[in-house]
Parts: C-alpha cells; sequence; structure tokens
C-alpha cells in the first residue's frame, strides 16, 4: 500500500496476541504465526513486547545464508526462504539481530513475516497491525504517527554494527537511535 | 434427579471440551477463493468489534477485519480472531438430548420439546406457576432477550426469570438508575481521547475490553492523563501515569478520599451542582471525615496519591470515569458505583465531549440484553415491572391483562437458593452456566441435584447442561438474525451467516415451539426475528431504553444507532445529558450517600488473605465456548494463582509450586505465578474453568442488597505450599487426535 509504514510500539503492547492468533489466519501460512509476543520479565512486570520482522535495509539473515534463498523485494521487503533453496541450517535464525526468523523444522523451512505482501499489494493493511486493539503495531501513513507521544526510528546500533530498517520502533523522544551495546559482552581480545 | 447421568470422563469423551485448531476442512481448505465474506459483530463481550466472518457452503471458514465499522476500525482481541471455529466444532451438538441410564441419547424435535412442556406443565399444575424457573443470558441477541421475558410471563406465566448479565454490571445498572435515571454508559467511547483525565475503577481493559486499550492511548498521546485505581497491575497500567493499588473492598473509602480532596480544595463545579443535581450538601457532608490520610490507612494507597488524583480529577476541564466488574462484584457493589457517580456530579462531568462516567459493559449484549425483559424485574423499554403503567402497555401490546403479568421474581443466585429450599422445582435455561459462573459452586452442583426437572437450550454441552434432564440443540450467535447493544448503548445489526448445523433450530425457534405446546400459540405470531423485532419495538415505545425508531436498515445505514431512539427520522442519542438534562422526573441527578461497609467474607487470622477474581484475555466467562479453541487455550492453559514475592516467601513458595489456597467454602490446588505485579496482601485466580479448576469453588454468596451481584472480587482465604500437583493434573494431557483434536482433561 503506497505511502504506509509499518510502526512497532513496544510501550503500547497489552500482550494479548491477537496479532499472533491473526498472524496464523493469514492465506499464505494459516497456522503458523511469524509474530512473537513476549514477556520481558513476567515476575516483574507486566510489560510485554511484540516483534515482527524488521525487514533491514541490508538484511543479515540473506547475508549469512549459504544457499542465497532469502531474497528482498525491491520494496524492501525482506521474504522468507525460497522452498527450493532452503537448506535448514538456521544460519538466519541465528544471525538476526532482532531474533526474527523461524525455523519450521517439520517444513524444513524458515518462514518469516513478510508483511503480509500478499495483503498490502492487494490495498489490504497487514493482518496484525490491523487487528492489533493496542495498536502497538500500526500500519499507517507517517502523518498519522505524528500524534503520538513516541516518535519513530529506524536506525540501530548493536555493537559495530549499523542496522537501518523498513519498519520503525517508536522510542520516546530525543532517542535518535537504539543502541543496543553487544560490546560489553564480546570477547576482543587481550587489550 | 438432574445429578451427572454417567461419569465425568464418558461424557467429556463425546462432548469435549475438544480442541478445535484448525477450520472446517483444514487450513488448506479455509483458504478457499472467494469466500462470501458477512459483515457482523463478535459474539463475545460488550464491545461488540465489526468483523466480517468468512462464509463457505454454509460453514463459517474464517474472517477478515471490517475496518470501515467505527468502533473498532478492524481491531480485534484473539478471541475475535478465533470465534469462527465453533460453527463447524465437533462437540457442537446438531440433535436434542435426553437423558437415559448411562447418558444422553438423540431425540426427535416433538418428543424432547413434548417432554419439556409436559413436565414444566406437570410441575406448575403441582406446585404452582413460580415452581418454574428460566435463566437467560447476556450473549444473547436482544430478539431472543425479548422472547425469554415474554415466554417466561405469558407462556410459564411465572415470575422467575433472571440471566447471566446478574454477574456482569447489575450494580452499575442500579445505581446509574438511581443517580441519574437510566441505565446506560451516557458517554460514546469516543468521547474518552478527549478526556484530559481518564481515572480507570476496577477494570482490565487490556484483557476484558482490549479495544479500550487503543481510546486510552489516544487519550495520553493528546496530552491526557491515566489514573488506575486496581488491586493488581493489569496490561493499562504499564502507562499509568498514577496507580492507585486499593485493597480489596475498599472501593467506596478510596473515591471518598477524592472527593474529599476535590471538594477541600474548593474544584467542585458549583454552578453545575446547582442547576443539575439535587443531595450535594449531603455528599459533601459525608466525605468530611475522609481524610487522604485515613483513606490511605484503609485502602493501602498513599495519602500523597490520593492527593494527586484528587487534584488530577478536580482540576481537569474534562475527565471519564470508567468502571467494571472490579467495584460492580461487590456486596457493596452499587454504593461503589455511586460514590463514582457522586465525583463526576461534583465536576459536572456529565453531557460533554471528554466528560463522563461510563461503566464498561461486559458481555456481548450486556446492554441489550438487560432492558427488554429477561431481567427478574424489567419489562421491554427498561420499564418497570412494579409500574403500573408499563404493565397496562406493555399488556396491551401482548394481547394480555395487566393483572395477568406476574410481579418481579428471584434474581439469578436467588433461583438457585429457591432451588435449594425445595420452591423451585423445574428449571429452563439458557446461554448460562452457572456450575462454573455462580459462586460456591458446591452449592450450586447441589441445587442442580434436586431439581425434578432441567431443561437447557445450548449449542454446546456445558458443564451444567451435563445435569440437564434434556438438552435442546440452539444456535450460535452468527445463526440467527438479530439486535444487540453495545457498552456504548450503540445498536447494533448481527447477521445470520449461516444456519444452524445439523438439527440444530435457532433459539427463537425453539422458544415459540414450546410456547406453542403449552397452549400459548397466538401470543407468539413470531416467524422470524424481524417479527419479534417490530414487537420489540412497540413495547420498548416511550419506555428509556425507546427503540422505537430503530430499523435493522438504519442500523447498516448509520453502522449502528445510539438508543433512544423514539421516531424513525431521529438519528438516536450517542451522548446522554447534554445540557445537564437528567432523566429523573425532576430533570436533575441525584448525589447519593454512600457509607462503607465490610465485605460479606472477612478476613481474619485463619483466612488472613484477600482473594480476587477475574478473567484472562484469552478466555470468555466460563469458557462453554472458548475453552473449545485450541490457541485460546494454549495462550493461557490453566488458571493460576498471581501471589506477590512477598508473600510467596513467607509461605516458602516459588513459581510454578503447586499451592492450596482455602476458603470457608473449599480448597483448590493450582500453580503458583508469583509477580509483583499484585498487592501482598491478595491472590487472584481467573474464573474460567470447571470442576477442581474452578475459582468458583472459593467465593462466597453474598449479594449486593440493591442489585443482587455476588461477591466475586473480595473472599477471605489462607494459602499453604501443597505437597505436590492434585489428581487432575496427575492425569496428563490427552493426546490430539488424528483431526488435530485433543480431549482437555478435567
Amino acid at each position: 500500500m503506497f505511502g504506509y509504514e509499518f510502526y512497532v510500539d513496544p510501550s503500547r503492547c497489552i500482550g494479548c496476541q491477537a496479532c499472533v492468533n491473526a498472524c496464523a489466519e493469514c492465506d499464505t501460512h494459516r497456522g503458523y504465526p511469524m509474530i512473537h509476543v513476549d514477556y520481558l520479565d513476567r515476575g516483574a512486570s507486566i510489560a510485554t513486547v511484540p516483534m515482527v520482522c524488521m525487514h533491514c535495509d541490508d538484511p543479515t539473515c540473506a547475508q549469512v545464508c549459504p544457499a542465497d534463498a532469502i531474497k528482498q523485494g525491491e520494496d524492501g521487503v525482506v521474504h522468507s526462504a525460497l522452498k527450493p533453496r532452503c537448506v535448514a541450517c538456521s544460519n538466519c535464525v541465528l544471525a538476526c539481530p532482532f531474533g526474527v526468523p523461524k525455523m519450521q523444522s517439520e517444513l524444513e523451512l524458515m518462514m518469516k513475516c513478510d508483511m503480509c505482501y500478499d495483503r498490502t499489494s492487494a490495498g489490504l493493511r497487514p493482518m496484525c497491525a490491523t487487528v492489533c486493539p493496542s495498536q502497538a503495531l500500526a500500519y499507517v501513513k507517517p502523518e498519522a504517527i505524528t500524534h503520538r507521544r513516541e516518535v519513530p526510528t529506524n536506525v540501530f546500533q548493536f555493537g559495530r554494527q549499523t542496522v537501518t530498517t523498513r519498519v520503525f520502533y517508536m522510542v520516546p523522544p530525543s532517542t535518535p537511535a537504539v543502541e543496543i551495546d553487544v560490546v560489553d559482552y564480546l570477547w576482543e581480545g587481550e587489550r | 434427579m438432574a445429578d451427572l447421568p454417567t461419569t465425568p470422563e464418558a461424557l467429556a469423551e463425546r462432548y469435549g471440551p475438544h480442541l478445535a485448531y484448525e477450520p472446517p476442512g483444514g487450513w488448506r481448505a479455509g483458504s478457499r477463493e472467494a469466500p462470501e465474506l458477512v459483515k457482523t459483530h463478535c459474539c463475545f463481550c460488550g464491545q461488540q468489534c465489526g468483523i466480517q466472518l468468512k462464509v463457505h457452503a454454509n460453514q463459517v471458514v474464517g474472517f477478515e477485519p471490517w475496518e470501515e465499522f467505527p468502533f473498532n476500525r478492524g481491531m480485534l482481541c484473539p478471541k475475535g480472531v478465533k470465534r469462527y471455529l465453533q460453527g463447524s466444532h465437533p462437540d457442537r451438538l446438531l440433535d436434542p438430548l435426553v437423558r437415559e441410564a448411562g447418558g444422553f441419547r438423540t431425540a426427535s424435535w416433538d418428543e424432547s420439546l413434548d417432554l419439556v412442556a409436559r413436565r414444566l406443565r406437570e410441575i406448575q399444575e403441582r406446585h404452582g406457576k413460580d415452581a418454574v424457573a428460566m435463566y437467560g443470558g447476556a450473549s444473547l441477541t436482544t430478539e431472543k432477550s425479548y422472547l425469554l421475558g415474554k415466554f417466561a410471563r405469558v407462556a410459564l406465566g411465572t415470575r422467575h426469570i433472571d440471566y447471566n448479565g446478574r454477574l456482569c454490571m447489575v450494580s452499575a445498572g442500579v445505581a446509574y438508575k438511581l443517580a441519574l435515571g437510566v441505565d446506560r454508559s451516557p458517554n460514546p467511547w469516543s468521547d474518552i481521547p478527549q478526556a484530559q483525565v481518564a481515572l480507570v475503577c476496577g477494570a482490565n481493559v487490556g484483557e476484558c475490553a482490549p479495544i479500550t486499550t487503543d481510546y486510552l492511548w489516544r487519550m495520553r498521546d493528546a496530552g491526557g492523563r491515566l489514573i488506575v485505581a486496581d488491586p493488581r497491575m493489569t496490561p493499562i497500567t504499564r502507562n499509568a501515569d498514577l496507580y492507585l493499588p486499593l485493597r480489596p473492598g475498599t472501593d467506596v473509602i478510596l473515591y471518598l478520599g477524592i472527593l474529599h480532596v476535590v471538594l477541600r480544595d474548593g474544584l467542585q463545579d458549583e454552578e453545575f451542582i446547582a442547576a443539575h443535581t439535587t443531595g450535594f450538601p449531603a455528599v459533601a457532608e459525608s466525605v468530611k471525615p475522609w481524610t487522604p490520610q485515613r483513606v490511605a490507612e484503609a485502602t493501602g494507597v498513599p495519602p500523597e496519591a490520593i492527593e494527586k488524583a484528587g487534584r488530577w480529577y478536580g482540576e481537569a476541564e474534562r475527565a471519564v470515569i470508567l468502571h467494571a466488574r472490579g467495584v460492580e462484584h461487590q456486596s457493596k457493589g452499587v454504593e461503589n458505583v455511586l460514590a463514582l457517580i457522586n465525583l463526576a456530579l461534583a465536576r459536572g462531568n456529565f453531557g460533554r465531549p471528554g466528560a463522563g462516567c461510563m461503566m464498561i459493559t461486559g458481555q456481548g449484549n450486556g446492554q441489550g440484553g438487560r432492558e427488554h425483559g429477561q431481567k427478574c424485574d424489567q419489562l421491554p423499554g427498561q420499564r418497570s415491572l412494579t409500574d403500573p403503567a408499563a404493565r397496562e402497555h406493555v399488556a396491551r401490546i401482548w394481547g394480555i391483562s395487566a393483572d395477568e403479568l406476574p410481579q418481579p421474581g428471584y434474581s439469578a443466585m436467588e433461583i438457585m437458593e429457591a432451588i435449594h429450599r425445595g420452591e423451585i422445582k423445574g428449571l429452563l435455561s439458557i446461554c448460562f452456566n452457572p456450575l462454573v459462573s455462580l459462586p460456591d459452586s458446591n452449592y450450586v452442583r447441589e441445587a442442580l441435584r434436586k431439581l425434578e426437572f432441567f431443561a437447557v437450550v445450548d449449542f454446546f454441552l456445558s458443564e451444567t447442561a451435563q445435569h440437564a434432564d434434556v438438552v435442546l440443540a440452539g444456535s450460535l450467535q452468527e445463526e440467527e438474525e438479530g439486535v444487540v447493544a453495545s457498552a456504548e448503548g450503540r445498536v447494533l445489526h448481527i447477521r445470520k451467516a449461516v444456519d444452524p448445523p445439523g438439527n440444530a433450530w435457532t433459539d427463537s425457534k425453539i422458544y415459540v415451539e414450546l410456547a406453542r405446546r403449552l397452549g400459548k400459540e397466538k401470543y407468539f405470531p413470531f416467524a422470524t426475528p424481524r417479527d419479534i423485532f417490530e414487537e420489540l419495538r412497540r413495547a420498548s415505545q416511550g419506555g428509556l431504553a425507546d427503540y422505537s425508531g430503530i430499523t435493522y436498515e438504519k442500523i447498516d445505514r448509520q453502522l449502528g444507532v445510539f438508543w433512544p431512539c423514539p421516531s424513525e427520522d431521529h438519528p438516536g442519542t450517542p451522548r446522554l445529558f447534554e445540557g445537564g438534562e437528567f432523566l429523573h422526573a425532576d430533570g436533575k441527578a441525584h448525589f447519593q450517600v454512600t457509607e462503607p461497609r465490610p465485605s460479606g467474607d472477612p478476613v481474619d487470622a485463619e483466612y488472613p488473605h484477600y482473594l480476587t477474581t477475574g478473567r484472562v484475555v484469552s478466555q470468555y466467562l466460563s469458557g462453554t465456548q472458548t475453552r473449545r479453541i485450541g490457541a485460546l487455550v494454549d495462550q493461557y492453559p490453566e488458571p493460576r494463582v498471581e501471589i506477590h514475592p512477598r508473600l510467596a516467601a513467607q509461605h516458602g513458595i516459588a513459581d510454578g509450586d503447586w499451592v492450596t489456597i482455602r476458603s470457608r467454602r473449599d480448597a483448590v490446588t493450582l500453580q503458583a505465578q508469583v509477580v509483583r505485579t499484585i498487592r501482598p496482601d491478595t491472590v487472584f485466580i481467573p474464573y474460567h474453568w470447571p470442576g477442581r479448576r474452578s475459582a468458583n469453588l472459593l467465593t462466597h454468596r453474598t449479594l449486593d442488597p440493591r442489585s443482587k451481584i455476588p461477591e466475586f472480587k473480595v473472599s477471605a482465604c489462607s494459602i499453604e505450599k501443597a505437597a505436590g500437583p492434585p489428581e487432575w493434573a496427575q492425569r496428563g494431557t490427552t493426546p490430539r487426535t488424528s483431526a488435530g483434536l485433543r480431549v482437555v482433561r478435567d
């Protein structure tokens, strides 16, 4: 759908899993949800977070795929692995900085969110963002998101890797990029 | 007589609950080209979200969001997404059932209806008309609700009909009627984002009214502040600007304290109070002693938080109060709601955009189902059964004399008590699963055993229906046309998507045919739901809930019509009380003094903790429908006890341990969920499950004296670590069958 963007705002999520259930109803992959909703730490908080594919501009999953099975469309959408090519090695599952792809072992195929390609190409919004009752997942025009308290970003810093994405993440104002400092956990040799 | 006809295991094997995961024919069959899309509404909660059902070959095979419907704009919760799996469910009752030794056998409609009519007539001849009672439910369309009320009073001539809405918002209904003159949420939901402050009390919006979350978030986006009062941090609390963790049962004290701050600081709207209300001086006097310090001691909410709530609410030009079962499910549910209305009246928060006090009605047709006659004290149009003019009006339309109309009867729990003491001997029930949903389930089970005759209309064999002598195979919501009224008071059109499967009948056909067998055919000349609706329009005319100007076509054109709608050229009434016009005879709102009272089940040394019960997002009410849908069961398979780490530590309980919660009625053993999101003096159990997993084994039968709502939200309990899992949990999970189904243990 021209002019629409996908926004994820975990601060709005109520953990209801309408997105997960609706995703599993999509005609191209009925029965297999491509979304994760997790409690951050249920003992400590009710906070939950939904995760869809961020559709990276330069997708790590495709970079690490030994079978060249993961393709990106001209619109930037990163697709599930091509069935004839996928060797079910799970490199993509391990490499994705956002933890998105899932290995469907009974199908021997990596499947992931393709931003409801079948729906958006037919003028329908993605299933998850349509049903989400808190609009933690939203598929709207950019001007519609400016009414919110949080602001969108699509720049993520994972250690030394800068990742820019097609999907936007809503963050508190004055947060230009999300930095996840992997460096603190790395062995970088004797210093 | 009405004990189980066979073992619970044999009943479960045949009638479930089994878990359906896939649409009819499996996932691939569900994605056929070009199914028909039927625009209708979800069958579950009072939000009544618009949804399109995918229909193929007279089966509902999936759904598609309906983005044009203004209330939810395509949004749905997981129950709405998966609701389509019921119609083709293998547990679906396809024929009438008659109890025999060792189980149920299928029977013809003639045999089963003749049997029901004969047995009910025999009981009435021997013991009087009122020896038979009826139960209805608030998931039924308004046409069915109207038909039930008329059936009870005209076909059976009994006083006793009530419904499961008695377990919903009736405390709010009584309070709104007393204070404002009408039982309806006064504002459309579109008012919520326009508020500067939303005070949400005892309402787990994120799980029980998920779509309302978006309205609250939009209010915050526009700079509004969210105040949440609840003993638990429910999902919406993650964005609360102020959280008031009150002790269960102290609600009215908290609201007295907030009003105390408002009045102490002179923040009341004197002009509004003088022009549009009565009774303010007595209320003002009554809140004087409730200083924040004293309120803090009673509620456990810090004095500073009470001050802040009073200032924020009092200084806002526009504020909304949203409340639900947390405040209503108490033996002082009416007082709790009245205290909130007093707060709104003191600030003139009525009749304007962004200003209101709104009950979040819980059940699908909780609003429409309670205003046209299946409530024990009401006639159509939200008329009182004791009002001579109302009796005349309705009797004339029904073609009987007003003297023939019975007087008000017992409420839902009182009917069970009357069965217990032998006063009521026959029961005809639909859309109600009291064995799971009423308090003190052991008492309810004993009552069912005492019935001489018990007939149930249902589409699945609920835990309660298992006790029946005759089960009449009825219809799902999508199998019969009709209207419902949502929590907003918006009347909506339920479209028929498919016919009832097999030999099942539509609910209204069942009652019309029963009426014929009771010799009352001429009073029930209804061939279609539209026939019933046309009579209902006339019966409601001139009442508070006036539907006379509503037609199915007008609902379709306007995407809903808010009642009252007194003529066909009237657009309906989205917002009540505009210009400060209230619906009492004097045109004013009436402040009501509220006094705190102890719970009917007080904590003491033996039962030192509070037990409060409620819901989870993936289950609906007694679970008759949602415990049969695989994805919803997987999301939250078994009830867990929420316990604060501090209380858990005192008893050596770790997350996942089996714990026994004991009340003055019974004890249940469930797994602990140790969370910092609940008060340390309170434990929480969701109530959707039957048998030994039922939270209602523990709850008590104290009713609010005016609304007759049971006190689900405040019981006393003790807690101890259990030696191990209970017997039901040791049986293990039965594997899925080849059809993608599993039998649920219980």
